[in-house]
């Protein structure tokens, strides 16, 4: 297929997810939700301004990555309840081109969701954010989310055909997803300034990140298509 | 206007001495078949005789691992993507989104191919699916409803061979009769379409050949 075509069906595809996403509202009227409700039984927990200060980038990182698996759940759902993925397969749509599709339209919703997560711990657990580490903050989540896309987007299509996916998708997930936990929060660490740390300490955390996002996307891509066939 | 399916001066489909394995299994077991252009070929058998698998290699889904073949001009072994994309199959499921239209999930496949509004609402309108129909999300719509929308989807992608497995499995008589129609449109219209089916009085009506499995080769073949 040309690359004009690969193009063409990862824009169909991104365009149907987002589509269905806007039609059943499961992000703004469940997932977002329960990111808040996981934020802020964090703070019950750990009452305290100091420490939640200290503890909100690792916070807000694990609440974003229990909620990322249900989006991923979501995402991979609508194509198997009647054989959608099955049918793109069958009528040999380059699976290359889905996985891209699938991922940016994750990476959007992941991005809408950690906005909430972030803006939910300042207000909720007084972080100051400087402004020089603003863009640290800013370019450590999109690079984290990427390579959170990819890995899950792998994983859920890897699940989509077995039985028990739903508690499957967690275990085959969090482990590879762990190094994505680590840089974002240590990157985030930096950008608040907790602990005394400096913005230029984040960025060696973006290079991994990016790394690990950029291996992931790619090699997601291109085993996605056997992955599903197999 | 008239549909166009993708077609070839080929048979649709010529498989010779063809084995496939499922499992381990040989569900194919040097299997001859070749189905020209405009059939409907009606399988028969009983369970596991490889109707499925059958069905499957044409979809280019199932390799064959002995024989040669070609589906619709493309060799089924060393070209299954393009077997994929001049092949439709319809089987247990609908390939639909349920959260979408029916004019939007033709729109999502319309997409994916590059056809134009032209194509979508001629398919819907072959299929019945046009007027207020179109605008309905897929989870409100009936069995028969549904079935066709997934026809329809067939209609856009141009498939030049359906391939269906059990497609009167869940519908009612009216919407059985409602896809015997559809399929004796299509290929009237140039569609080459094989279906395995359990109905076997309705399916002899509609089908042009009837050809029996057993053991995974061709023991009857008759028009």
């Amino acid at each position: 297929m040309s690359s004009s075509g690969r193009i063409q069906v990862a824009r169909a595809v991104l365009s149907k997810d987002l589509q269905i996403e806007r039609r059943s509202k499961v992000l703004t009227s469940q997932i977002i939700p329960f990111a808040v409700v996981t934020l802020v039984l964090f703070a019950f927990a750990l009452d305290g301004d100091a420490i939640l200060q200290r503890t909100a980038p690792g916070l807000v990182w694990l609440a974003m990555l229990f909620s990322s698996m249900i989006i991923v759940q979501r995402s991979f759902a609508v194509e198997t309840s009647d054989g959608a993925l099955d049918a793109l397969r069958v009528a040999g749509a380059d699976m290359s081109a889905v996985f891209w599709g699938k991922w940016l339209a994750l990476v959007i919703q992941l991005l809408v969701l950690e906005l909430v997560l972030l803006a939910g711990a300042i207000v909720m657990f007084g972080i100051e954010l400087r402004a020089s580490g603003v863009v640290l903050l800013v370019t450590s989540s999109i690079s984290a989310t990427c390579g959170l896309s990819a890995v899950s987007t792998i994983y859920a299509g890897l699940a989509s055909g077995v039985r028990g996916r739903e508690s499957l998708l967690p275990l085959l997930v969090l482990p590879v997803a762990s190094p994505v936990l680590i840089g974002a929060t240590r990157a985030a660490e930096a950008a608040f300034g907790t602990g005394g740390t400096v913005v230029s300490e984040g960025w060696p955390w973006v290079g991994v990140l990016s790394v690990f996002a950029v291996v992931f996307s790619f090699g997601g891509s291109l085993a996605f298509g056997p992955l599903i066939d197999d | 206007m008239e549909p166009h399916f993708h077609t070839s001066g080929s048979p649709a489909v010529e498989l010779r001495d063809a084995v496939a394995l499922m499992s381990d299994f040989p569900a194919l077991a040097g299997l001859d078949l070749t189905v020209e252009r405009g059939e409907i070929v009606m399988l028969t058998g009983a369970n596991g005789a490889g109707k499925t698998t059958l069905l499957r290699v044409c979809a280019g889904l199932t390799p064959i691992t002995r024989g040669y073949g070609h589906v619709m001009g493309a060799d089924v072994v060393s070209e299954r993507d393009a077997v994929r994309q001049r092949v439709g199959m319809v089987a247990h499921s609908n390939g639909l989104y349920d959260e979408l239209t029916v004019r939007e999930n033709l729109e999502f496949w319309g997409a994916l191919i590059g056809a134009g509004d032209d194509e979508l609402h001629q398919a819907m309108s072959i299929m019945g699916l046009d007027g207020r129909l179109a605008t309905v999300p897929v989870r409100g719509l009936s069995a028969g409803q549904r079935r066709r929308t997934a026809f329809a989807i067939l209609v856009v992608r141009r498939a030049g061979l359906w391939l269906l497995d059990e497609p009167h499995a869940g519908l009612d008589s009216g919407a059985r009769d409602e896809v015997d129609d559809i399929l004796r449109q299509a290929s009237a219209a140039g569609a080459t379409v094989m279906l395995s089916s359990h109905e076997l009085d309705r399916v002899e009506q509609l089908a042009t050949r009837r050809v029996h499995l057993a053991g995974g080769v061709v023991v009857g073949d008759g028009r």
